[in-house]
């Protein structure tokens, strides 16, 4: 296999990641731990696949599974800062209750258990770069990077995870500015979502895969930063192209890939390569 | 009944009926959307499950892996530590106690080979549960990502073993177990003939009773419960707070492990891969709506063997997927209502005595 595909096959497999570790990242810097990015995924990729199943275009697939990825992350949002529910087991909640949804409606609509007819996409190209939703993955990067560091609503984000008494006491409307960070979490989460079902022009069951946890993965594997985190999705990346290249070379067993991710993540929350911190006030409710 | 007791039921019991309501409504919904009644779907739902032997062999099938996992989530959030780690945990037991059976030669007698098994499932919650908590103990690491982080290597180390070191031919499972397996409980009830409901039902019974006494009638157990409300205040008392962290994790990854035996000593007598279909992580839902009391979670996890085995029968009406809808909603309403009961419950006290 020759470089540049090697690259852009990298790329395709980093886009989902890139939008959900940027959207984890602005719920978790805002303190709404984001173990929901799985089913904020997979409730866009459905919605997606329902709005380009209904309308024929894959633009308003797109806008539908944001709408999707939206409203679970409201959902979210209003369960852990209006009833102050532990967040971690909202997030449980959130997961589970998408994957049954989306197996029910599967049925409703389409009287299939496994997955739903074709649905129109983009042209994506040999490349995969005709797709316009691969270019705003590699965006999503820099745009949560540039609102997080360089807005005043990034700030806000930022004190409300780290100290939401003292971002209280000056002004800073919490509760608000947590909704808002946990609805753009399930929009870019979403969009995640949407890049797959449209690039596999259908909605099958499940068809994450636990791609929303490789993606809080990178998320702490990046310490809360967007541009570790998002290096950290290409290096999650680049060890699924190359698991998917070197199959039935020998060498390393697949499995052993697929750790990855994961393995780095618990070396790197155990301090063993430089300390990786959470935002001070993740996962606590505000007073 | 006294008026503290009277007070404290209600705190333990409202966010849980509270929750129960939400679903059944929300479930009424989606029922009336298949153009199904909903009288009709939850009567064939209950008869499924309780109005035939073999439905109600099946719940108590269900119940003992889902207690047994509730049981290792409920001790680790006694001690303030989430443990998601369930579903790896299940299946490392699983493992553990299939390596024993096989092992072993064959004709050892169940009254040695049985505890053998059991203490291989044990180990495998040993290792799976207390990695967590000695990372978190020592490194300050957070608990529910190492654990959920945890339960993907372990499944995929299990399925390299499977797939490379001990599959038999053709499948995803190892070899037979030669000694360890124990009776279903079809040998005793004859009507039970069909189902996998076995002997490990009792010892999830058993431990059920253990970690009621090990948590409210042991020091060790009062040094979990003060440690899970408030760890400063421990550590000042002169609990070592860290100690407490790894055995809390550990002994609950034991609890989940132990689990795995029902599957392997009980039903297939051989660990198979993704045999734990997502019980583990269900078993979260046991220990909180169980409000991480032992026998809580014994009837909790009854609940949702009950929910499970009711929704295979009413697969023709709606899909059986509902099922996990119903969950999600139970659990996201169970989250939401307990801190929003206890204010409620706080604010009509503060009525009542002023």
């Amino acid at each position: 296999m020759n470089p540049f595909d090697f690259i852009t096959q990298t790329l395709r497999i980093a886009v989902p990641y890139l939008f959900a570790a940027s959207g984890g990242l602005v719920a978790e810097r805002a303190g709404i731990v984001s173990l929901t990015l799985e089913g904020f995924m997979l409730s866009g990729a459905f919605s997606a696949t329902l709005g380009s199943y209904y309308s024929g275009s894959a633009v308003i697939g797109v806008l539908a599974g944001a709408a999707g990825g939206l409203l679970f992350g409201l959902l979210h949002g209003i369960a852990t800062v209006r009833f102050r529910a532990d967040q971690v087991v909202s997030g449980i909640a959130v997961n589970l209750l998408v994957i049954g949804l989306t197996q029910v409606i599967l049925m409703l609509l389409f009287d299939s258990s496994s997955n739903s007819p074709r649905v129109e996409g983009f042209q994506a190209g040999l490349s995969g770069f005709g797709d316009p939703l691969v270019w705003m993955g590699l965006a999503s990067v820099p745009v949560v990077a540039f609102l997080l560091y360089r807005t005043p609503f990034g700030l806000r984000i930022q004190a409300a995870g780290e100290h939401p008494e003292a971002a209280a006491s000056v002004g800073i409307n919490v509760r608000f500015v947590r909704y808002v960070a946990v609805a753009i979490s399930g929009v870019l989460a979403g969009l995640g979502g949407v890049y797959l079902a449209l690039d596999q022009h259908q909605f099958t069951n499940n068809m994450t895969a636990g791609r929303g946890f490789i993606a809080i993965a990178a998320v702490i594997f990046g310490r809360w930063n967007p541009w570790l985190a998002g290096g950290a999705c290409l290096l999650f990346a680049t060890a699924e192209t190359l698991q998917i290249q070197l199959q039935g070379v020998g060498g390393i067993p697949s499995q052993f890939i697929g750790m990855i991710p994961y393995v780095l993540t618990i070396v790197a929350l155990a301090g063993l390569m430089g300390r990786a911190v959470a935002p001070a006030a993740l996962g606590r409710a505000e007073d | 009944m006294s008026e503290s007791f009277r007070l404290r039921a209600e705190e333990a019991l409202l966010p849980s009926i509270v929750a129960l309501l939400i679903a059944l409504i929300l479930g009424d919904v989606l029922i009336l959307m298949f153009g199904e009644s909903p009288a009709h779907v939850y009567s064939r739902m209950i008869e499924g499950a309780w109005g035939n032997p073999y439905g109600f062999a099946q719940v108590l099938y269900k119940t003992t892996t889902l207690t047994f996992a509730g049981l290792g989530i409920a001790l680790a959030l006694r001690a303030g530590l989430f443990n998601i780690g369930a579903e790896g945990q299940l299946a490392a037991g699983a493992f553990g106690a299939a390596i024993v059976g096989i092992s072993l030669p064959a004709g050892t007698p169940g009254l040695v080979a049985v505890p053998l098994c059991l203490l291989g499932a044990a180990a495998g919650g040993l290792l799976t549960g207390g990695l967590p908590g000695v990372l978190k103990a020592k490194f300050g690491a957070h608990e529910v990502i190492v654990t959920i982080m945890l339960n993907f290597v372990v499944l995929a180390l299990l399925n390299w073993l499977i797939v490379e070191r001990l599959r038999t031919a053709d499948t995803l499972h190892t070899p037979e177990i030669n000694a360890g397996a124990v009776p279903r409980l079809s040998e005793f009830i004859p009507a039970f003939h069909g189902s996998a409901a076995n002997v490990t039902f009792f010892f999830a019974i058993a431990a059920a009773i253990w970690c009621w006494w090990y948590l409210f009638r042991t020091p060790g157990g009062y040094a979990l419960r003060a440690t899970g409300l408030q760890p400063d205040a421990a550590e000042y008392s002169g609990i070592r707070v860290g100690r407490v962290w790894i055995k809390a994790m550990a002994l609950g990854g034991m609890l989940a492990a132990l689990g795995g035996t029902n599957f392997v000593l009980g039903y297939k007598h051989y660990y198979e891969d993704g045999f734990t279909g997502g019980s583990g992580f269900l078993a979260i839902a046991v220990a909180i709506v169980g409000r991480n009391h032992p026998f809580g979670v014994v009837i909790a996890a009854f609940f949702f063997a009950t929910l499970s085995q009711g929704g295979l029968a009413i697969h023709a009406l709606v899909p059986k997927q509902m099922v996990e809808v119903l969950q999600g909603i139970v659990i996201l309403a169970m989250a939401a209502a307990v801190p929003e009961v206890q204010r409620a419950l706080r604010s009509a006290r503060k009525v009542v005595a002023a």
